[in-house]
Formats: C-alpha cells, structure tokens, sequence
C-alpha cells in the first residue's frame, strides 16, 4: 500500500469544498495533499490522485465548469489523465470533467428548478473500480448532495455504453435531481476518471452523519 | 471652497432631510450643502446608518463581559473562545430591497452581513436567518418566499458558507412589508482582528473589489422610510449581487491580513463610500481626501455623488500604512479583483473630495458620524392585556388541534426552504436545520469545540407586551443553546420596528429593548453587536413587532452535546419546571381561537437561569440523551416533536394540576422536556433532587403513538404527515 501516496486537489477561484477535499484525503487515508491553483501549468508526475473539488470554479454564470475547462491547469489534467493517474470530480469537479471531455454526459439544472442539498442513499453499482473495491462488502453508501445543476443526462447511445461496459458507479436510490437511470456517478473507458455528484469530502467521519465516502479514497489505497 | 447650488425644499424632502435638521447642516457648515454634500448627509443621517431614533436606548444593553473583546460599534461583533480564537458575528436585517426585489435583496442582505464579519479578520463559518413573510393567502406571498430563499441560498451556496438554521414565519402584518434579517458567524484569531479604528494621519486609503456602479443609489435612504404605493418602483435602488466576487474578496482580504499593512478596514456596506471612508475617518478625529476620479467605476460619466452613494456590492475599503501599497497591490491581482489608491487621511477633520481639478465636497466629518443627531422620540407604554384562561378557549378536540398546530404556517417543517440551502459545505456542521437540535451546532475548525447557533423571536408576545416579550426572545435564545450542551455567550439582535416617529411604536421600541436588556443582564448573555431596522410599515400598517436575536453558545468538546433525537422504546420522559393556565398570545389562542390578545407568558429570569443551570449539568454529566426546551405550542408540540424526530411514539401523562387546554397548550417558560435511558434513572433523580427544582415523570417511549393520558392519541406518522406537508402543498 502506497502510504506516502500523494495527491492534489485543483483550486479554482470559486472552488468552495477544496479544503473539505484536502481534509477528507487526509483523514481517510493519511495521504500528503497539495493544493494546487488553476493558474499553474505543471502538476508532477508523481500524483497518485488529483481531486477536483466542488463549488462554483468561475462563478459558474456561465454553463457550469465551462470556464474551468479553460484555466491553465486544465492541460496538465488531460496529461495526466491519459497517463492513467486516478482523478475524481466531485460536484463542480464532476461538472468540470464532463466540460473538458474526460467523461462523456453534462449535468443539467435540477428537475426541480431549486438547488436540493439532503442526504441521498446510493447503490455502488460497480465496486469492481479502482474508487470502489472497498464498498464491496458495504454495497449502500450516505452522502449528501447539494447542487443546483446536478441532473445528469447523455443521449441514448451513451447511456446504453455506460450501462453495458458498466461504467457507472453510483446510482441514487431516491433521485434528488433527475439525473437519467439515477446516474450519481460514472468513470471513464480507461477506467481512472470519476465524476460523482453526491459530495464524499462531506461524508467522510461518523460525526458529519456518515464516513461511507472515506471508501472512495481507501478503494485507491487497496 | 466647493460650489453650491440653490437646494429646492423638494430636494431636500426627497433626500429625507427633516427642516430642522437641515438648520443644523447650515449651521455646521456656515453655508448651504450643494448636492453631493446633502447626498452624504442624507445617508450618514438616515436612521439605516445613525440609529438616531434608538441610540439613546440601545445604550440600556449590556454589551460588556469575560468573553466579549468588542461589543457594538464595530462591523461585527467579537468574542473569546478559548485557545487564541475568536467568534466573529452579527446579524442585518435587508428588508425593504427584498420586497423589491426578493432574489438580490437577500442575496445581497447575506453577502453584506458576511462583509462585516471577514472585514475583522474573521473566515465566515455559518449563516442563519430570520425571515418573514405576509399572509399565505396573501397574493405575494408565495412569490416573495421563493424569492427570498432562492437568493439567501443563491449566495451562500456558492460563496461556500453553510446556511445551518433560520425561522420562517408568517404574518398578515408583514403582506407589505417582508422581514430578511441574515446573520453570519466566523471565526478569527485573537490577535488577528481588524477594525474600523486604528487608522493614523497621512495613510494612504486604497480601494478593492468590485467596481462601483449606478445600483443601491439611496438604499439606506429608502430603508428609513415607509413603503407607499410606488415602493416597487424603487427597483433601482436595490443592489446586485455576485456570490463569486464576494468568495474572491473574502480569500483576498483575509491574504492581505495575513500581512502586517492594514491601519484600519472596513467594507463598503449602506451608504457605500460615504460611510466606510467616513467611519474610519470618524472613529479617530481624521480628515479624509478622496480623489474620485480614481474611483473605479463600472459606468462612464459618473458624477461624484453618484459613487459617494452607490451601494454596489462586494466593495472594501482600508487604510494601509504607509509604503505597503505595493504588497496590497499583488494580492488584488492574484484575485483578479480591482484595485486603486484612491485618496488619505489628514489632520483636517474634514471630509473632502476632488473631481476633475476641483474640490466638490468640503465638509466636517464630526456631524457626519459620532456626532449625528439623536432624538428622544416620544412613546407610550403599551397598556398591559389580563391572562387568558383555558376556559376561554371552550371545548377542544385535542388531537386535532395538535395536528392543526402542526400543519399552521409558523410551525409546518421548514424542509422546502433549507433544502435549498448548503448546509454542509466546510465539512463542520454537525448539526443544522434537518436535525432535531434546538440550536445548530457548528465545529471550530481542526478542534473539538463546537458553536451553537440559533435565531429567534416571537413577536405576537412583544406586540402584547413588549418587555415581557423582550425578555422571553432572549429566554428562548439562552434555552435553545443550553438544550445542546453548550454554554451560551453573547447575542447579536436585529430589532425591526415600525415607524418610530409614532409614539404606540417608539413605546414598543423602548419596551423591548428594556426587556432584551434585563434578560441579557441577568442571563449574562451580553450583545456584541446588532442592527435596527424602522419604518417597517406600508399604507400606515405597521409590522408586528419583530426584534430578532441571533445567540451564540460553545461547548468545549461536540461529542457531549445532544439534540431532541435519538429515543428508543423505554426512555424516559421527564418535564422540568411548572406550568400556569395562562394561554394569553399563545400559538393555540391564535390558531384555535383566532385571537391574538392576552398576557404573553411571564419570564422569571432568575428561575430560567437556574433551571439552565441544571440542564446544563445534567448534559455535562451525561444523565439525559434529549432535550427540547418547551415554546411555540407548549407542551404537547414538544412531545409531538420527541415522537417526530425519533419516529417513535410516547405514552405521556398530563404534567399538572391546571386545565387540560393549559397542561396541553400554555406557553409557560423556563420549561425543558428531558429524555433519559432508564438505565440512568438512580443518577439522574440523585442529580436533579438536590436543584429543588420541578421535576415530574411524564412517561416512556413506546409503541408508533402519542397517547397523552385520555386526552389524546395521535401516529406518529399522521403528526409527520401534517407538519411536513403544509409547504410545499403551499409552494406547489
């Protein structure tokens, strides 16, 4: 186990959940944690996990992480993501991976038209990933949500790939914001880019009402 | 000397100017004001910005106390917490914007508030509201909620400060004239405070953020003064907010305080430019120039008064020392955030402003800040109303009055306003508004301390007796932190009255701030900070009076604290302190009864601070697992709520020997329903018996039902149904 695992989290101007990001990493597998702001343009080659954090990366007036897909660091992201090096997006970062390319979809207004934050129930569809190995005898997590555009959709076509190469990883058991076939989260062909909408950086210690997101972080650990 | 300009009596009435009070502006400055200086009179002088119908009696506050390090007068208030860190918090009311305009007037209501506690140095940890609203049946009503909640939530949520708790309410009495009063708390060390004073002679004053625009012009003028039927033309004057600058300019400002360059700080809030140069100026006897035309403008063709009075948001304001310009300079640019130097301080005492080559303002700052008029308005004592029997209240259906309480607008679940509101984000809330918790309850970073935060007010009790009813706000606040395990600190309070200039409204004013201000005194939960907010009143209907508090507790480690959740089959349910058939403007009288009149609930002050003190100790030694104070609804709402938060039933006895409506309903103070397992029953009745207290057994969970002797029996989940269900069958 690579207990000096290091790891980043991207800090967006309007990032809000990257210090909760760089706590949960730290509580969850005692991993080093840089934060790194958007306006580099060089992450080392050593990363074992680049994290991008929830919250409003640009102010998001525009559609959501479109902006972010632009900052400096974004280059650095598709390097290392087709050098194979694990990254996760959660919330605004979900949003961020599906504007840069990396996961395929985009996250839509709430069905609801309100921003939802509750406590969502979630099926680990696929614990065979490298973020979900260590769900595989835990298979219902807790995490809260809280987003305004977290409704996933994608055409036919890419709904049916991800379901048939089972690449998605979280369905909601309550859909809280219409996503399609309650996708909360998904990963990439290659299998090291995940894109997840419920918030583990919140949900990673019994006394913030559940720990089940520490599993994501422990799965990259083995 | 600047040119003047012959002022018609209309423009002086427009500006709000009283004549007399012009007089003192023609006798301060020895000539008549041209525009711009009346502009800057008519905003330091509006009631928003010189409290001048309060001061004399907000003085009556206690404001001092081991923990206070700065009590009113600053941006916000401070207090110790232990360990070289400081709580940082105040409460605003943005009333008048948000029935104009109710997205951007609470958005810019919540960004405001936090201005005023980052400008100390202090990170914002959590938001809490107090919101309020007209008649359901009232056509804006539903309109306004959406509004308001949506830009409460649009803001925070994204700036990244959890909204942990807030009341919603409704009233006929605010269909013209809607209540947002926001409240941020954050959290500082204590020898990295900022403050509006400290700035020196000669000192460069730099300004940051966002550029100034032509919004806001006149919003602390138009907040001091009644809505009539042209208000919602008033559009202009409220301001735009944008979240992402304000996250911009909390990281910038706390970078830059990070440094060793700020004299003095403070953000551009009502009245913009005016107030923050002024203030900062004021506070130490200083002279100000302001080179305006290096004021950055966001429009062309700007005119001096237009910046001097422009409430853009998300604006700072701070003398550096000298020299230190430089390092002020590369983190605004980091940020991406506006900067210029923009004018500095002199000897003069006086207020001047240059535009193109000439000086277009020359005016005393004194008159214009510490030494605004204030005025002793006249008021009448509210006559006193007798108790209201429970034999006024006829016979009863029990059960469906208890379901009615449940589902009436001030009490139904609150689910569909904080679910949109962020309630986690900076991963330390441990308890906020979906948790059975009468306070909520906030960790201090990296520690095992925790914050208890709640806002309250009941102000059917104040209009009926607004001492007592001043003192049961504060009660409330006090009871709601020590139900948690925390010890309550200091209160911040947003008092929002009527017109103050009529004496039934001044006397409503004076009565509750003499009431506040006992039960502070001997609660030794002192003020540190507040905001008044008058003219709350459209066609000559006044609100209801409406003086919001917003306390603070700690508890040293968050793992002893409790809630109201949590029981199993075989709790059991004790009832701390006495109940009195009295059911004078109480939640039952007005809902069953359809009257508003009585006695409110008297507060013995003394009993309620003995009764929290064993409370207090009974959490500390871990003898009880839940606890709920008993307010709205009495004490049947408060085992409706056990029931409800455990998803469990409660066979209960009456408690006393008054009448079934009053054991049921009455709103007596100084009572607590206490939970505990019956495994601890020897140590706690050894804990209790020494308080001469009392004490009464009511009964023990069991089965899905509230049985309450043969008065009543109700599911659990037929209660749930109907307090869950009434807003958003209203919102649709």
């Amino acid at each position: 186990m690579p207990w000096h695992m290091k790891s980043a989290v991207i800090v967006y101007p309007g990032s809000n959940c990257d210090r909760d990001c760089k706590i949960a990493i730290e509580t969850s597998i005692g991993a080093e944690v840089a934060m790194i702001w958007h306006k580099e343009t060089k992450l080392s080659d050593e990363l074992d996990l680049i994290v991008l954090p929830g919250g409003f990366a640009h102010g998001d007036y525009l559609r959501c992480g479109a902006m972010a897909a632009l900052s400096p660091i974004n280059a650095e992201i598709m390097r290392h993501a087709k050098r194979g090096t694990p990254i996760l997006g959660i919330c605004n970062g979900f949003q961020v991976l599906c504007e840069n390319g990396l996961l395929e979809g985009t996250l839509l207004r709430n069905a609801s038209l309100k921003y939802v934050c509750k406590d969502v129930d979630l099926d680990v569809v696929n614990t065979d990933t490298i973020f979900t190995t260590a769900y595989k005898d835990h298979e219902i997590a807790t995490m809260t949500v809280g987003n305004g555009e977290g409704n996933y959709f994608a055409d036919a076509e890419v709904l049916a790939r991800l379901e048939g190469e089972n690449r998605v990883a979280f369905k909601y058991r309550n859909n809280p914001n219409g996503s399609m076939h309650d996708i909360a989260g998904i990963i990439n062909k290659q299998g090291n880019v995940m894109g997840l909408m419920p918030h583990p950086d919140r949900a990673f210690a019994k006394e913030l009402g559940s720990d089940d997101g520490a599993l994501i972080f422990q799965s990259l650990v083995g | 000397m600047p040119v003047t300009e012959q002022l018609t009596p209309e423009t002086i009435a427009q500006h709000g100017i009283k004549p007399d009070e012009y007089q003192v502006i023609l006798n301060r400055l020895g000539r008549a004001p041209n525009l711009l200086e009346l502009g800057i009179f008519s905003v330091m002088w509006s009631e928003h910005c010189s409290y001048k119908s309060s001061r004399i009696h907000l003085s009556k506050f206690p404001t001092s106390g081991p923990a206070v390090i700065q009590g009113p007068g600053e941006n916000a208030g401070v207090i110790d917490i232990g360990d070289g860190q400081a709580c940082i918090f105040k409460m605003e009311s943005h009333n008048h914007p948000s029935f104009i305009e109710p997205y951007q007037g609470a958005a810019t209501g919540v960004g405001g508030i936090m201005r005023d506690v980052f400008t100390m140095g202090a990170r914002p940890v959590a938001l809490a509201n107090a919101i309020r609203f007209g008649e359901p049946e009232n056509a804006n009503t539903k309109r306004l909620l959406a509004g308001v909640v949506s830009g409460i939530g649009g803001y925070g949520n994204c700036v990244g400060v959890p909204t942990v708790c807030g009341e919603t309410n409704f009233d006929k009495s605010y269909n013209g004239n809607i209540l947002v009063n926001a409240m941020c708390v954050g959290l500082a060390e204590t020898d990295k405070i900022f403050y509006s004073r400290g700035a020196k002679i000669g000192s460069p004053i730099v300004y940051f953020g966002s550029k100034t625009g032509r919004d806001g012009i006149h919003g602390a003028t138009m907040a001091s003064a009644d809505f009539d039927e042209g208000s919602e033309e008033k559009r202009p004057t409220v301001q735009v907010g944008d979240p992402f600058m304000e996250k911009l300019l909390i990281e910038a400002t706390l970078e830059l305080m990070q440094t060793d360059c700020i004299e003095a700080i403070q953000d551009m809030g009502a009245a913009g430019l005016t107030s923050s140069s002024v203030e900062m100026a004021g506070k130490e006897g200083l002279g100000i120039v302001l080179k305006m035309n290096d004021v950055p403008v966001r429009e062309t063709h700007m005119t001096p008064y237009e910046m001097m009075l422009s409430e853009s948001q998300e604006r700072m304001l701070a003398i550096l020392k000298p020299g230190e310009e430089h390092i002020a300079q590369a983190i605004m640019e980091k940020w991406d955030l506006d900067y210029a130097v923009i004018g500095y301080t002199t000897d003069t005492g006086r207020l001047v402003l240059e535009f193109d080559g000439e000086i277009v303002c020359d005016i005393p700052i004194g008159p214009l800040s510490e030494d605004a008029p204030k005025y002793d308005r006249p008021w009448v004592k509210t006559p006193p109303q007798p108790p209201v029997h429970a034999a006024e209240l006829g016979d009863i259906d029990f059960g469906q009055a208890v379901l009615k309480l449940l589902a009436c607008p001030d009490i139904a679940s609150k689910r569909w306003v904080w679910e949109q509101y962020d309630r986690h984000v900076m991963a330390d809330t441990l308890a906020a508004s979906d948790k059975p918790f009468d306070a909520a309850l906030v960790r201090v970073h990296g520690t095992n301390k925790a914050l208890a935060i709640t806002t309250d007010c009941t102000p059917r009790y104040v209009l009926n007796d607004p001492y007592e009813g001043g003192k049961q706000i504060v009660a409330e606040s006090y009871r709601n932190i020590i139900c948690t395990g925390a010890k309550p600190i200091a209160i911040t309070d947003n008092l929002n009255f009527g017109n103050p200039e009529k004496p039934e409204t001044m006397g409503q004013i004076v009565g509750a701030i003499e009431g506040m201000a006992e039960a502070c005194r001997i609660l030794e939960y002192p003020v540190v900070s507040g905001n008044v907010s008058l003219y709350n009143e459209t066609m000559g209907q006044a609100i209801l009076p409406t003086p919001v508090v917003g306390g603070v507790g700690l508890i040293g480690d968050y793992h002893n604290a409790i809630g109201y959740g949590g029981i199993v089959d075989g709790d059991l349910v004790f009832l701390i302190g006495e109940t009195t058939d009295n059911l004078g403007a109480t939640l039952a009288l007005r809902e069953l009864s359809g009257r508003s009149d009585g006695a409110p609930p008297r507060v013995d002050l003394p009993l309620e601070k003995r009764t929290a003190a064993l409370v207090s100790s009974l959490i500390a030694q871990r003898q009880i697992k839940a606890c709920h104070d008993l307010s709205n609804g009495g004490f049947a709402l408060g085992l409706a709520k056990l029931c409800m938060a455990s998803n469990i039933g409660i066979d209960a006895q009456l408690p006393e020997n008054v009448p079934t409506t009053a054991a049921l309903f009455a709103e007596t103070q100084a009572r607590y329903l206490v939970v505990i397992s019956p495994d601890n029953l020897d140590g706690f009745n050894a804990a209790v018996a020494q308080s001469g207290l009392l004490l009464r057994e009511i009964g023990a969970a069991s089965g899905a039902n509230l049985v309450i002797a043969d008065v009543l029996s109700l599911s659990t989940s037929a209660m749930r149904k109907a307090n869950e269900n009434w807003l958003p069958e209203f919102m649709g």
